[in-house]
């Protein structure tokens, strides 16, 4: 069990360097991806103005304050709070994603699914897993919401986070076939009978 | 002969003011400050977790009640589908149609003034109109009790990942209780870490198909520590508490015993051809709150 610091962006080598178990931390810029952001990148065509190469993203669709334009805030936001959401509903988008705008780490809660570990494996990715609804701990992770794309879809919009020390996130999916969940479902599945046995219900 | 009868005490008079008022509070409290007995249940599952991940997770979920706490922010931020349960007593009088449109401005105003993400959107178009208001949003319930001059408004931001995970099955009198323990068994490990475990699994059980699911969201959305009124519900979700946390899922899906601080069954009469069973689950971020308007003023809490 390996603690990795990673100032993003990062390159092949570096994801296929972490492994199930291990712990990260990011450092400098993190982008926020939603259902309906990647709807419209991956259905409807719609390209980005960012480049995602080596980058990380979260799924997540931010609370925000309306501000000033100034200085290095180009996104007229600041945060209010921060977090994350169910990853599952947006598995179809890993891929895509990987391929054409280069994302090397996927940040969410609840696990992606077998078609995602294979894009792991096949392009070097990996899954880290926050902590799901810990969102005002999670928003003190993040310095700045520097840049917004897509911003007709607020608050499902292509957000570019400026963070500092985000993490520690714990590798849940690896580019070599590892998968947390994976390992977990089939565990529930083997105890699934003596559960049931002992309800009456088998 | 007069259709109408005088009461002999003035009755309790809610202006729509006041309503407007609390339910733009109640849904900014209710995103931030979680009810003590969801943290007497984190509390209990710290105590009795075995896997340390799960510990850890346990740790920063409890870590994190503290930050909204200090920091008065949001516990989550996913803002949810806002829902208010309106209890009305008896000797109260209200206009019910302005008391609804009080509810939708105070969420609207809550969501434009503290700001508070707006997470409702048409359910075709998937327009956003950034009120956390829509046609038949907020969900309000009606419904009347005992007290006496009092009325009492619950404010519940039901969040989406644990929404996701309803279940209806209109199951038959041959399938039996255990094809209805199966369900529940079968519809949690399916949820899986998607429902941010530990959850609080709300079952229904009889009823029609959609008071059946009303049923199941009652029980995910009541305290920890209360109890079915029925005696077998409250037999069942003993049963079942126990059941889904030996199926190894645990903190948010990702291995351990502290899958859901309890199962919670709510029970009503069905058909004799019928034995439905719905599942409604509640995330960690079992956020409530509530206000109490009696003649002697307004109480807030959970």
């Amino acid at each position: 069990m390996t603690h990795h610091i990673l100032p993003m962006p990062i390159t092949e080598a570096q994801v296929r360097a972490l492994r199930v178990g291990d712990t990260v931390t990011l450092e400098e810029t993190l982008y926020g991806i939603r259902d309906a952001t990647q709807i419209h990148m991956f259905d409807h065509g719609r390209r980005t103005n960012f480049n995602l190469q080596g980058h990380a993203v979260i799924h997540t669709a931010p609370n925000l304050r309306k501000v000033e334009r100034v200085g290095n805030n180009h996104s007229g936001y600041e945060a209010v709070c921060v977090g994350t959401t169910t990853s599952d509903r947006m598995e179809r988008f890993t891929r895509p994603l990987m391929e054409r705008e280069g994302v090397r780490i996927i940040i969410g809660k609840g696990g992606l699914r077998d078609g995602s570990l294979a894009a792991f494996r096949d392009l070097g990715g990996a899954y880290l897993a926050v902590v799901g609804g810990a969102a005002a701990l999670e928003t003190t992770w993040i310095e700045a919401v520097e840049d917004v794309d897509m911003d007709d879809l607020n608050p499902e919009s292509l957000y570019k986070f400026r963070i500092k020390g985000f993490g520690p996130l714990l590798v849940a999916m690896d580019s070599h076939g590892g998968s947390l969940f994976a390992k977990v479902n089939d565990e529930a599945a083997r105890r699934r009978q003596a559960v049931l046995e002992k309800l009456g219900a088998a | 002969m007069s259709l109408m009868s005088k009461t002999e005490i003035a009755p309790l008079v809610v202006e729509p003011a006041a309503i407007e008022e609390a339910a733009k509070l109640l849904y900014i409290r209710a995103c931030k400050i979680l009810p003590d007995d969801i943290k007497a249940g984190f509390t209990r599952l710290d105590a009795s977790e075995t896997d340390a991940t799960a510990k850890t997770i346990l740790a920063t979920m409890i870590e994190n009640i503290g930050v909204a706490e200090r920091m008065d922010n949001l516990l989550c931020q996913d803002t949810g589908i806002p829902i208010f349960n309106l209890l009305i007593g008896r000797n109260v009088a209200v206009d019910g149609f302005a008391l609804k449109e009080a509810i939708a401005r105070g969420t609207a105003r809550a969501t434009r003034e503290h700001p508070l993400r707006s997470s409702v959107v048409h359910p075709i178009t998937r327009k956003n109109e950034h009120t956390s208001c829509g046609e038949r949003v907020p969900v309000i319930n009606i419904d009347f009790t005992e007290a006496d001059r009092e009325l009492r408004l619950e404010m519940i931001p039901k969040g989406s990942g644990s929404e996701n995970g309803s279940f209806l099955q209109m199951l038959i009198p041959a399938d039996g209780l255990s094809a209805v323990k199966r369900f529940v068994v079968d519809r949690v490990i399916q949820a899986g870490g998607k429902v941010c475990p530990p959850t609080i699994v709300g079952v229904g059980v009889g009823g029609t198909s959609d008071l059946c699911m009303h049923l199941a969201k009652i029980a995910a959305t009541r305290p920890l520590g209360s109890r079915c009124t029925d005696a077998e519900g409250a037999k069942l979700e003993a049963e079942l508490s126990e059941a889904v946390n030996a199926l190894g899922i645990g903190p948010q899906g990702l291995g351990g015993d502290s899958t859901s601080f309890a199962v919670h069954v709510e029970t009503a009469a069905t058909h004799i051809t019928m034995n439905p069973v719905a599942v409604n689950i509640q995330c960690h971020s079992a956020r409530r709150a509530s206000a109490t308007f009696t003649p002697a003023g307004i109480s807030i809490g959970f």
